[in-house]
């Protein structure tokens, strides 16, 4: 069948600079450059092209634009060019149209609209560069009341204290699995966050035995819905056990690795055979209701002889108030909650665009449910979905989260475009895929370098803000709400937000 | 007020001493007085009963440059010599939080202790305190050419001595067997330099400062500066000679841009 | 479902003056030397707020808590109807051994003052209420009252000590209250306020209190909303719109509920840096950590010096990098706690010691024998 559809960039080249190195036919994983020896000249076909950009930063004579198409179509603010296109693909094929990394519609964004405070003349705001400024912060479950002892000079805690994980800055990776990302890429994020005091999640694909004795204690494991890759030394080796019940991008169904992407290594990784798909139900099929959850959180526990915490990942759907709460009571340790802006390999893209809410106004809404049930102690929030900048950082945890989860931040630190391609396999920044010849070209070396710097700068930018406030240790902007303001919200914003409006 | 017959002409007025009974006075009408007898002449005073009032000799600018004595018996308050121009102020007690605020020329003497923010950007002149200070002495203490503040102290300091230091001369003589406890020492250090007379952990000091032992140079200074420390405070029967044996360690900054590297360009 | 009116409350900020004076002995003195003391402090504050807290006080009725109710209002009818609704209120929940107009001079200028009673009770609990301690009965009822009886708030509910507080100069509202002439007590502390929001109220005045434990302040803290909700979340309500509220019922929560000592509960109000608990030795970096993880949302952040009084104790600490000043004296049995040396000069010329406590710190009096005052 013909297909009707336009393609989605342009290329550009200018003949004059090009030297026909042949380099963009290399770079190229998706065929988009030839080169006809005939002409000597590179052809380029604007069909194939993805827009990841990877051959304009590699053209030695900067001799390439690759950029979006506009819609050919007469302007229509409903039927958008992007609407015709999917249609059109959808009669071509009578399939579900897939998609990569995070919802890019355009969903109001909250952080914009969310100001700071800065101290001045009643509070002198603190200058991180000279006085010291804590970032460092516990996730897990802490007591109510703690039983102390102290007689004469010495002190003693008798109360048991549950296993906490200690971060020095409160953003962590987000669990993206080995298999949606190449092997580089999931240890140049390990490597990274053993560097910078921080965890990174292994997400469902697993952790490969090589890597358990070095990066074992700063992963955070994944027990998801296809339980892949679980053993007792995975789970023992870890720092933490998350239960994946859903995320952000694709609430509410199950994940698909397309057997292409299921390599030698892959398959060993998750136990599953070398070219299947790798199929994660929708539910946990152990999970139908909320007390099926409070037996896996104690067999966990059980696994891991009550020394590590266990985290229970949702996605922001429109009751995570009472999910929320009812996790805690299950006994979690640690919530994560992934909005609606989270990223993906690969998820149809109807869901991704449709459900779920921002990440936003959910973190307020969970903290202050918790906390009028007064068990906001028993467990830790760590938000994610779309978080782009150390601005938002703050602003999630002033909002009542205690860290972050960054996923598509993390990417394109290493280099992702955000071109949305990642179901293909062909990433040619060498992060999601499995193809030896493109992950090659992400060294693990230099790509954990960028993840340190950005955490590295993030903290320092965190810092600055943090101190403007007047505060120098971060618990005390934890569900500090008094220090945010709204900036063109409506009322019922600001209400599920908790915060007042700028000048109130 | 009382004025005690004129001692000595040395030749420009009036130059007899004058005492003040602080007890009834609020601050404002202290330092009124003050000013009237500076532009009067007066070259000596001495004020009694001083209980927490503010900015004692900050009120004394003159374009001429006149430069008074004062002596202050009882607890002189906050901002004690508050950007003061060129005169001596001798405090029979201790004294409270910034004193020397932005000093700017001149001697103060403490017969006691001094508060928080002692020096707080000083930019010339001298204090000499007998016994300790409180937190964030030095802070941001200048210097330029020739004008180079001095401060001497003969205890120790709390912590955050010497923050965002860019000149001057910062010497703790630790006399009195306390040994330096302060932490955050010259954090944000880009000039100047701190004496210590015996040690301090690595730990307890900025980043960016370097300790190191005493050169030629180091040694001049503090035996200049000590000894005015000595005459300051006869009571005491210090030895110059005994103090100076002693080890004493030097705090510099490493580097005049010691945040070069924090920006993305 | 209702829509819920999103809480505009508008935080107080305090600036201000702090003065404390306890005799380790016992021995029980007027109050006119702390309001000496802190008339000497006059510029730091504004006028718009100053308060007494004096332990000892009613030696006769030692027993029984002596609450001090202010009833306010537009006119002396709303003042003596909100007494009326509290009476009710009162009568039906404790037992009323005695009760007065506290007394006041009149010739003292200050500004519309509340209709100020004491009354001398004991807990009359009922039912379940049975199951809780008295301690615990007492501030279940001051919450109420204070969250659900219009215009009546208690501010001040221990035993042999009280508050007296206002809208005016510190030493206006001691001459007031006439504390120089009608009271004699082991502790004072007093505080004068320099509030940054000019429709000051009687209630927002320094010390806050929660049975015997009292709170002067000087400073900000940044850290109040987080300590709010999780005070919140143990039954505190924080009405006063105050951040020094928070304070009071931290102390309490930990000191009186959890029995903590106070030198750890400055370690929790005012910790240590992570780097200098991480070079500790082992056993010190483990309570230090715990301490820190488990009542991160009770450290006071923001320049603070609070003078905290309790039965038999009078404590001074500051924030954890002294952004505030405090000092310390001591004269013989006498203890000295002021924001400046200056004005504990005034009232002892001679000192035994002087210094300034490190940030994080506590300087605890204690009385030599408790007796005396039990």
């Amino acid at each position: 069948m013909k297909s009707f559809v336009f393609p989605e960039f342009q290329i550009i080249r200018d003949e004059e600079k090009c030297g026909q190195c042949r380099g963009c036919e290399r770079q190229c994983s998706f065929g988009t450059h030839t080169y006809d020896p005939l002409t000597d000249r590179l052809i380029s076909d604007d069909y194939k092209c993805a827009g990841c950009q990877r051959c304009v930063i590699f053209c030695p004579k900067d001799a390439i634009v690759v950029r979006p198409t506009q819609s050919f179509y007469r302007p229509n603010a409903s039927w958008s060019r992007e609407k015709i296109e999917d249609l059109k693909k959808q009669a071509e094929t009578g399939g579900v149209i897939l998609t990569g990394c995070g919802n890019d519609k355009p969903f109001r964004i909250y952080w914009d609209h969310i100001v700071l405070n800065a101290s001045q003349v009643t509070n002198p705001s603190i200058d991180p560069l000279r006085e010291p400024m804590e970032l460092r912060t516990f996730l897990g479950a802490k007591p109510d009341l703690m039983d102390i002892d102290s007689k004469g000079g010495d002190v003693e805690i008798k109360t048991k204290i549950s296993p906490n994980l200690m971060v020095e800055t409160p953003i962590l990776f987000s669990a993206m699995s080995y298999g949606a990302i190449s092997y580089n890429a999931f240890r140049s994020l390990a490597t990274a966050a053993k560097q910078s005091g921080t965890f990174f999640n292994t997400g469902e694909g697993g952790l490969p035995k090589e890597m358990r004795q070095e990066f074992g204690k700063c992963a955070i494991v994944q027990v998801a819905s296809g339980r892949f890759g679980i053993d007792a030394e995975y789970l023992n080796c870890a720092s933490a056990v998350e239960i994946k019940v859903g995320q952000g991008a694709k609430p509410g169904i199950g994940g698909h690795l397309p057997g292409e992407k299921v390599s030698l290594e892959v398959a060993a990784t998750r136990m599953i055979p070398v070219g299947t798909d790798a199929i994660s139900p929708a539910p946990h099929h152990d999970i139908y209701s909320i007390e099926d959850l409070s037996m896996l959180i104690t067999a966990l526990k059980e696994a891991t002889n009550y020394e590590k915490p266990i985290s229970v990942k949702i996605a922001a759907v429109h009751n995570f108030a009472a999910i929320g709460s009812g996790i805690v009571r299950a006994g979690a340790d640690i919530i994560a909650i992934d909005g609606l802006r989270g990223g993906t390999g690969a998820a149809p893209k109807a869901i991704r665009d449709n459900v779920g809410i921002p990440i936003e106004l959910a973190i307020s809404g969970l903290d202050r449910r918790l906390k009028n049930e007064g068990i906001r102690n028993r467990c830790s929030i760590i938000a994610a979905g779309g978080i782009r900048c150390s601005a938002d950082v703050i602003k999630a945890i002033a909002l009542g989260a205690d860290a972050v989860y960054i996923g598509s931040a993390a990417l394109i630190a290493m280099g992702c475009t955000l071109c949305q391609k990642c179901y293909t396999g062909k990433c040619n920044w060498g992060i999601c895929t499995q193809d030896p010849r493109l992950s090659g070209r992400l060294n693990v070396d230099i790509a954990s370098q960028r993840l340190s710097n950005l955490i590295h700068a993030w903290s320092h930018e965190i810092s600055e803000m943090l101190g403007g406030m007047g505060i120098n240790a971060l618990e005390s902007l934890r569900g500090n709400r008094d220090h945010l303001r709204g900036v063109g919200l409506h009322e019922w914003e600001l209400e599920v937000l908790g915060i007042k409006g700028a000048g109130e | 007020m009382s004025v005690t017959p004129p001692t000595e002409d040395k030749g420009n007025g009036m130059t007899g001493s004058v005492e003040i009974d602080a007890g009834p006075l609020e601050t404002r009408e202290l330092n009124d007085q003050l000013r009237d007898l500076m532009l009067a002449g007066i070259q000596k005073v001495v004020i009694r009963n001083v209980c927490g009032q503010r900015y004692i000799g900050t009120r004394l600018y003159s374009p001429e440059h006149r430069k008074m004595e004062i002596e202050i018996f009882g607890t002189p308050g906050n901002d004690l010599a508050a950007f003061l121009y060129g005169h001596k102020i001798t405090v029979h007690g201790n004294a409270q939080d910034g004193v020397g605020n932005t000093m700017d020329q001149g001697e103060i003497v403490v017969e006691g202790r001094a508060g928080d923010v002692l020096g707080f950007s000083m930019r010339g002149g001298k204090i000499f305190v007998r016994d300790n200070c409180g937190y964030r002495t030095a802070l941001h203490m200048k210097e330029y050419e020739d004008k180079r503040p001095v401060l001497v102290i003969g205890g120790t300091s709390q912590d955050f001595m010497g923050e965002y230091m860019a000149g001057g001369i910062v010497i703790l003589l630790d006399l009195y067997g306390q040994s330096h406890k302060g932490n955050f020492m010259g954090t944000g250090m880009h000039g100047g330099a701190i004496y210590l007379r015996g040690v301090v952990e690595k730990e307890q000091v900025g980043g960016q400062v370097e300790i190191s032992p005493l050169d030629e140079l180091d040694r001049e200074i503090l035996d200049r500066y000590v000894s005015e420390f000595v005459e300051r405070f006869p009571d005491l029967c210090l030895s110059k000679e005994e103090i100076l044996k002693d080890e004493f360690v030097k705090l510099a900054p490493k580097s005049k841009r010691p945040y070069s590297k924090i920006y993305a360009y | 479902m209702p829509r819920i009116r999103r809480e505009l409350y508008n935080k107080e900020i305090c600036a201000c003056s702090i003065f404390g004076a306890m005799n380790r002995d016992g021995e029980r003195f007027t109050g006119k030397g702390v309001m000496k003391a802190i008339a000497n402090m006059h510029v730091r504050g504004n006028g718009l707020g100053g308060g007494f807290a004096a332990y000892g006080i009613y030696p006769e009725y030692k027993d029984y808590y002596a609450f001090h109710l202010m009833f306010t209002g537009n006119s002396p009818e709303a003042k003596r109807s909100a007494k009326i609704g509290f009476d009710a209120f009162l009568c039906e929940n404790f037992d009323v051994v005695s009760d007065d107009e506290i007394p006041h001079s009149d010739e003292v200028v200050v500004s519309d003052p509340p209709l100020i009673w004491r009354y001398y009770v004991l807990p009359r609990k009922q039912g379940e209420e049975a199951l809780l301690s008295d301690e615990d009965y007492i501030v279940k009822m001051v919450m109420h009252v204070n969250t659900k009886i219009e215009n009546a708030h208690v501010f001040s509910s221990g035993k042999n000590m009280g508050c007296f507080k206002g809208v005016g100069y510190p030493e206006d509202i001691g001459e007031y209250f006439m504390l120089d002439k009608l009271y004699s007590a082991y502790t004072w502390t007093v505080h004068g306020r320099f509030p940054t929001n000019t429709q000051a109220w009687w209630g927002g005045a320094h010390p806050f209190s929660l049975l015997d434990t009292t709170v002067v302040h000087n400073g900000e803290i940044s850290s109040y909303g987080t300590n709010r909700w999780y005070l919140e979340m143990y039954g505190y309500a924080c009405t006063l719109q105050t951040d020094t509220e928070v304070i009071a019922y931290a102390v309490d929560l930990l000191m009186r509920r959890q029995s903590i000592p106070i030198e750890i509960v400055a370690k929790i109000l005012a910790p240590p840096i992570w780097n200098s608990i991480d070079r500790m030795d082992e056993k010190e970096k483990k309570l230090l950590t715990t301490l820190r993880m488990v009542y991160g949302s009770l450290l006071m952040n923001g320049p603070f010096a609070i003078i905290i009084g309790q039965t038999g104790k009078m404590i001074g600490l500051t924030d954890r990098i002294r952004l505030r000043p405090i000092t310390a004296a001591t004269r013989g049995e006498m203890f000295y706690l002021s924001s400046e040396e200056a004005s504990i000069r005034l009232i002892s010329p001679v000192l035994d010691s002087v210094w300034t406590p490190n940030g994080g710190e506590p300087v605890v009096g204690e009385l030599n024998n408790m007796r005396t005052v039990l």
